[in-house]
C-alpha cells in the first residue's frame, strides 16, 4: 500500500463530508429563507398597514410594554399569521408527502394525490357542500370531516386492491388512479345536479385556497404534521435502499411491504389533513421533490427535510401574491402556485445536465 | 473446515409453478460454490431463497447453524451480501452514496466516521475510488458490476451471493472481478456462491460446483469431478470437448447441441 493511495482515501472521505456539510447549509439556508418571507409576508395585504406597524404587532405580544393599535393587532395576528403559518404548513406537507411517495413508488411522476387521494378529498368535500347547505346548514368542520375521512378511505381501498396482488407499486397506482376516475365521476354528476350556489362552492374547494386559515385550524394541524414529519424521515435510510430495487432493499434488511404501507399511510395522512381545509393544491407536492432532488440529490435524508421547506416557501410565496397582486380581490392559489412554481422548474429543467428520470 | 451455510431440503414455487425441488447444499467458510445449469434451472432462486429475499414455501437455511427464517431481516443481512445482475434505480445516487447504502444494516440513521471510512476503504480496493461522486448510471457494465460488489462489502458480510457476476462484461472485466472475489475469500474467509454462466471461468475460480437441472441438484462436486461430457450433455443438451489446462482445470469447448433434444 502506497503513501499515495492513503492519501486518495483520506480525499473520497473529504469529499464526502464536504458535499454533506453543503446540503446541511442548503437546508439551513432554506429554513432562514422561510422565516425572513413569513415575517415580510406579515408586512403585506390588502389592510393599510405599513411594514412597522406589522412588526411592532408581532413584537407587542413578546413584549407588553411595545404599543400597537387594536387594528394592527388584530390585521397582524388574527387575520395574516394564521394564513402564513396554513401555507408554510400545507406547503411542508405536501413537499413531504410528495417526496415520500415518489420514493417508496419509484416513480418520479407520482405526486401526493397520485392514490386518488385529491379525488377523494374533492368528493367527500362536495358532498358534504351539497348535503350540507341543503340540509345542515354551511358546517365548515363537516366539509372537512368529510374530505378528510374520504380522502383515507381512497387510500384504504387502495391499499385493499392492491393486497390481492402482493402491493405491487404498478397495481397500486393504476389502483389509485382507476379511483380518481370513479370520484371524479362522482363530483361531475353533483355539480351536474346542484344548483348555482352549491356549484359555486364546491368550484371555490376544488380550486384550492388559503384564506379560510384559522388559529385552531393551525394548532391543530401544527403538532400533527411535525410528528408526521418526523416519523417519514426515520425511514429515510429504507427509502434510499429501495429505490435500488426491491430484491436489494429486502438483502439490505429492509422489511420492503411493510415499510411501503406504512410510509404510503404516513404520507396520505400529511396529504389529508392539509387538503381537508384547504382544497386541491396542485403542484406543490410534485415541483418541490423534484426541485430539491435537481439540487441536492436523491439521499432521503436531506431530501425529505429540503422537499417540505421548499414547498412551504414556494406556497408562501406565491399566496402572498395571490393575496396582495391585485388588492383587494384575490387569485386562486392554485393558479399561482403554477405560475411561479412551472417556470422555475422548467428552468431546473434544462438547466440540469443530467436527466435523472430517464 | 467449518460449514457456514447449509441449505437443507428447500422447495420453492412462484405462484403455482415449481422453481425449486428439495435442494441441498452445504458451503464451508472460505469456499467458493459456483451453481451451473441452463436457464430456468432454478439458479437465481436459490439465491434469492438462501437470502431470505424470497422465503422457501418447504426446508431450512442455516446460517452458522442457525434457521435464517428465526433471524430477522437485519440480522441476516448484517451476514449475507447479495449482489444482483446490474440494476440502477429511478433516482440515480452517486457511488459514494450507493456503497454507503451497504451500511444500512449498521446505521440507525446517522452515519458515523467510521461507515465512511469503510466505504472508503471498500472503493479503494476495488479500485473504483475515483468514481466516488459519479453517478451510478453513467458507468459502464464493468464499473457498475464493481460498485455493487463494494455495497455488498460494505456491509461486512460473511457470505457473498453473486448472481451471474461475469455477464455482460467485457474479459478483463471478468478476470478482474473473480480475481476480487478469490481475493476476498483467500483475505477474509468469505464464503461465495454465485450463479455463473461461463463454465470456465466457474471451472477456474471455484472450489465446488453445482449443476442444477429441472428445478433439482443434478451433480455435485469439484469441476474436475463435475464438469465432463456426459453431465454437460445431460443438463445443456450440448456436446462438448473437454480440455484439461496448465491447471488441471477442465476446460469446455461447446461443439454442438444435441439433437434429440429438440
Amino acid at each position: 500500500m502506497s503513501i499515495a493511495n492513503i492519501k486518495e482515501t483520506t480525499a473520497s472521505e473529504e469529499i464526502y463530508t464536504r458535499l454533506t456539510k453543503k446540503k446541511v447549509f442548503f437546508i439551513l439556508g432554506l429554513f432562514v429563507a422561510l422565516v425572513v418571507v413569513s415575517i415580510t409576508a406579515t408586512t403585506m395585504g390588502a389592510a393599510s398597514l405599513g411594514g412597522r406597524e406589522s412588526l411592532q404587532a408581532i413584537v407587542a405580544k413578546i413584549l407588553p410594554g411595545l404599543q400597537t393599535t387594536n387594528f394592527a393587532d388584530t390585521i397582524v395576528w388574527q387575520l395574516r399569521l394564521p394564513r402564513i403559518l396554513m401555507a408554510v404548513l400545507t406547503g411542508l406537507s405536501l413537499g413531504v408527502a410528495g417526496t415520500a411517495m415518489q420514493g417508496v413508488l419509484r416513480n418520479p411522476l407520482v405526486s401526493p394525490y397520485t392514490l386518488g387521494l385529491s379525488a377523494g378529498a374533492a368528493c367527500g368535500a362536495g358532498i358534504a357542500i351539497a348535503l350540507g347547505i341543503s340540509v345542515l346548514g354551511a358546517g365548515r368542520y363537516f366539509i372537512v370531516g368529510n374530505a378528510f375521512i374520504f380522502s383515507l378511505l381512497t387510500m384504504f381501498l387502495v391499499f385493499a386492491i392492491s393486497r390481492i396482488r402482493g402491493t405491487a407499486i404498478e397495481t397500486l397506482i393504476l389502483a389509485g388512479v382507476a379511483l380518481s376516475y370513479l370520484f371524479s365521476a362522482t363530483i361531475s354528476i353533483l355539480k351536474y345536479v346542484s344548483d348555482a350556489e352549491v356549484l359555486r362552492e364546491i368550484v371555490f374547494w376544488l380550486m384550492g385556497g388559503l384564506y379560510t386559515a384559522r388559529w385552531e385550524t393551525v394548532i391543530l394541524l401544527l403538532p400533527v404534521i411535525t410528528i408526521i414529519t418526523v416519523l417519514t424521515m426515520r425511514y429515510s435510510w429504507d427509502l434510499n435502499v429501495m429505490s435500488s430495487g426491491e430484491e436489494v432493499a429486502a438483502s439490505l434488511g429492509v422489511r420492503v411491504g411493510r415499510v411501503r404501507i406504512i410510509v404510503l399511510t404516513l404520507s396520505a395522512l400529511l396529504t389529508a389533513c392539509v387538503i381537508a381545509f384547504t382544497g386541491i393544491i396542485g403542484f406543490i407536492g410534485l415541483v418541490s421533490p423534484h426541485t430539491c432532488r435537481a439540487i441536492l440529490g436523491n439521499d432521503h435524508r436531506f431530501l425529505i427535510p429540503a422537499s417540505g421547506l421548499m414547498g412551504a416557501l414556494i406556497l408562501l410565496i406565491s399566496d402572498t401574491a395571490c393575496r396582495t397582486l391585485i388588492q383587494p380581490t384575490e387569485i386562486p392559489v392554485g393558479i399561482m402556485t403554477s405560475f411561479i412554481g412551472v417556470p422555475f422548474f422548467l428552468y431546473l429543467l434544462i438547466r440540469k445536465r443530467r436527466r435523472w428520470w430517464q | 473446515m467449518a460449514v457456514k451455510l447449509v441449505v437443507d431440503n428447500v422447495s420453492f414455487s412462484y405462484g403455482g409453478i415449481q422453481a425449486l425441488d428439495g435442494i441441498n447444499i452445504g458451503v464451508s467458510r472460505g469456499e467458493i460454490v459456483s451453481l451451473v445449469g441452463p436457464n430456468g434451472a432454478g439458479k437465481s432462486t436459490l439465491l434469492k431463497c438462501i437470502d431470505r429475499i424470497l422465503k422457501p414455501q418447504r426446508g431450512v437455511v442455516y446460517l452458522d447453524g442457525k434457521d435464517t427464517a428465526k433471524l430477522n431481516s437485519r440480522d441476516i443481512s448484517k451476514s449475507i451480501g447479495y449482489i444482483p445482475q446490474s440494476t440502477g434505480g429511478v433516482f440515480p445516487f452517486t457511488i459514494f452514496d450507493v456503497v454507503l447504502m451497504g451500511r444500512r444494516p449498521h446505521l440507525a440513521w446517522r452515519v458515523s466516521p467510521r461507515d465512511i471510512m469503510i466505504v472508503a476503504q471498500t472503493l479503494r480496493f476495488l479500485g473504483i475510488e475515483e468514481f466516488g461522486t459519479r453517478y451510478f448510471d453513467e458507468l459502464s457494465g464493468g464499473e457498475k458490476q464493481k460498485v455493487l460488489m463494494a455495497r455488498a462489502l460494505a456491509q461486512e458480510p460473511e457470505i457473498l451471493l453473486l448472481d451471474e457476476p461475469t455477464s455482460n462484461l467485457d474479459i478483463r472485466h471478468q478476470l478482474e472481478v473473480m480475481e476480487i472475489i478469490r481475493e476476498l475469500v483467500q483475505e477474509r474467509q468469505i464464503s461465495v456462491v454465485m450463479a455463473m454462466h461461463d463454465l470456465n471461468l466457474a471451472s477456474r475460480f471455484s472450489e465446488r460446483i453445482v449443476i442444477l437441472k429441472d428445478r433439482e441438484v443434478f451433480s455435485v462436486g469439484t469441476p474436475e469431478r463435475v464438469l465432463n461430457l456426459e453431465n454437460i450433455r445431460a443438463a445443456y443438451g450440448v456436446e462438448v470437448r473437454v480440455i484439461s489446462d496448465h491447471d488441471g482445470k477442465p476446460y469446455l469447448v461447446p461443439i454442438s447441441p444435441v439433437n434429440n433434444q429438440r
